[in-house]
């Protein structure tokens, strides 16, 4: 079982190596709160896609669970999981769950 | 320069197999994968059996090639499969079949594989086009109509690409000897040859050449081209 704030800490790692390639005006805060799409958000679309690929990346080799973050699911929904660093961290146990019972 | 690490998808025989034995003397680091396992050994050589329109173990590979080298230079789509049959013929189960491994195989693996190499900003994707596209060949709707698909493919993946450093190009092979045409008629195959400006079946050499030039550093202005041979 992983536990939310592990995988905040991940999203964490994902935000220090996106931050890395991002210029001073665009850093993104370590914070829950922080917006990763839509209005106030900092990061533009390729921002966004780097993004959520880097934390792909972070959560195969800190738990060795390859997923894939944007499937249908993820992208239909009415409130989007990549919104927040919160609400990505909520949303990734349910994918996790999904692989390891298909 | 660090080892280049290369994976060819459809390694097992034919024109992928050749690749994995090109490469791999030549230097590269190569990573292969089939549906079956290999009866070749080779230095710097590694196999996966997967299907490559099957996501999740596509995705465990790609993991796996992240954790043992830490990267990927170079992709070649080579894996593929064709069905010569007249259209009113055709099987819908052939069609998804083709589409699977031609067109989600070759998707699968251009997402995957451009993941890891952003990380290098730099990476360079070869997929495997036909001249059965360009020559409109009768009998081979699905199989053409499916390589169109990855021309399309290639086209829009070389400008979404691009700003991670990637190059994605194709080469579009003519008819060689291997098990893709062993069920097509040979006088289907000779009048496909005179179709082309050059008439001769194509060799094994003339598609690493392509290959060659789309993944040598001074090409890394070189995307979304699709080089047919023979002259079609």
């Amino acid at each position: 079982m992983i536990l939310k704030e592990q995988l905040i800490s991940v999203i964490y790692q994902a935000i220090d190596e996106v931050n890395a390639v991002l210029p001073p005006d665009q850093q993104l805060e370590k914070s829950i709160h922080t917006v990763l799409f839509g209005e106030s958000g900092k990061l533009d679309s390729l921002g966004l896609v780097n993004m959520i690929v880097t934390t792909e990346q972070k959560i195969e080799e800190n738990f060795g669970i390859a997923i894939t973050l944007a499937d249908e699911k993820a992208m239909s929904q009415r409130n989007s999981p990549f919104r927040t660093v919160e609400s990505l961290a909520e949303y990734i146990p349910q994918l996790i769950t999904e692989r390891q019972h298909a | 320069m660090p080892e280049q690490v290369m994976l060819i998808t459809g390694s097992g025989k034919g024109i992928g197999k050749y690749l994995a034995e090109y490469y791999s003397a030549k230097g590269y680091r190569v990573i292969g994968c089939s549906r079956s396992e290999v009866d070749f050994k080779l230095d710097n050589y590694r196999h996966f059996c997967l299907d490559v329109s099957d996501e999740k173990k596509v995705k465990e590979m790609f993991a796996e090639i992240n954790r043992s080298f830490g990267r990927l230079d170079i992709l070649v789509n080579n894996a593929g499969i064709a069905s010569m049959n007249h259209v009113l013929l055709t099987p819908l189960e052939t069609v998804h079949k083709i589409l699977n491994t031609n067109v989600v195989g070759t998707f699968l693996f251009c997402r995957e594989a451009a993941k890891l190499m952003r990380k290098n900003k730099s990476g360079r994707i070869v997929n495997f086009a036909t001249v059965a596209t360009p020559l409109k060949l009768e009998g081979e709707a699905i199989y053409a109509s499916s390589k169109a698909a990855v021309v399309s493919l290639t086209e829009v993946l070389a400008r979404e690409l691009a700003q991670f450093g990637i190059t994605v190009n194709a080469v579009g092979p003519t008819p060689v000897k291997t098990d893709l045409i062993r069920s097509v008629p040979p006088q289907k195959i000779e009048d496909l040859i005179r179709r082309q400006a050059i008439p001769r079946l194509g060799e094994f050499r003339d598609i690493s050449n392509v290959i060659d030039f789309f993944i040598r550093p001074e090409s890394d202005f070189v995307t979304g081209a699709v080089i047919y041979l023979g002259g079609v």
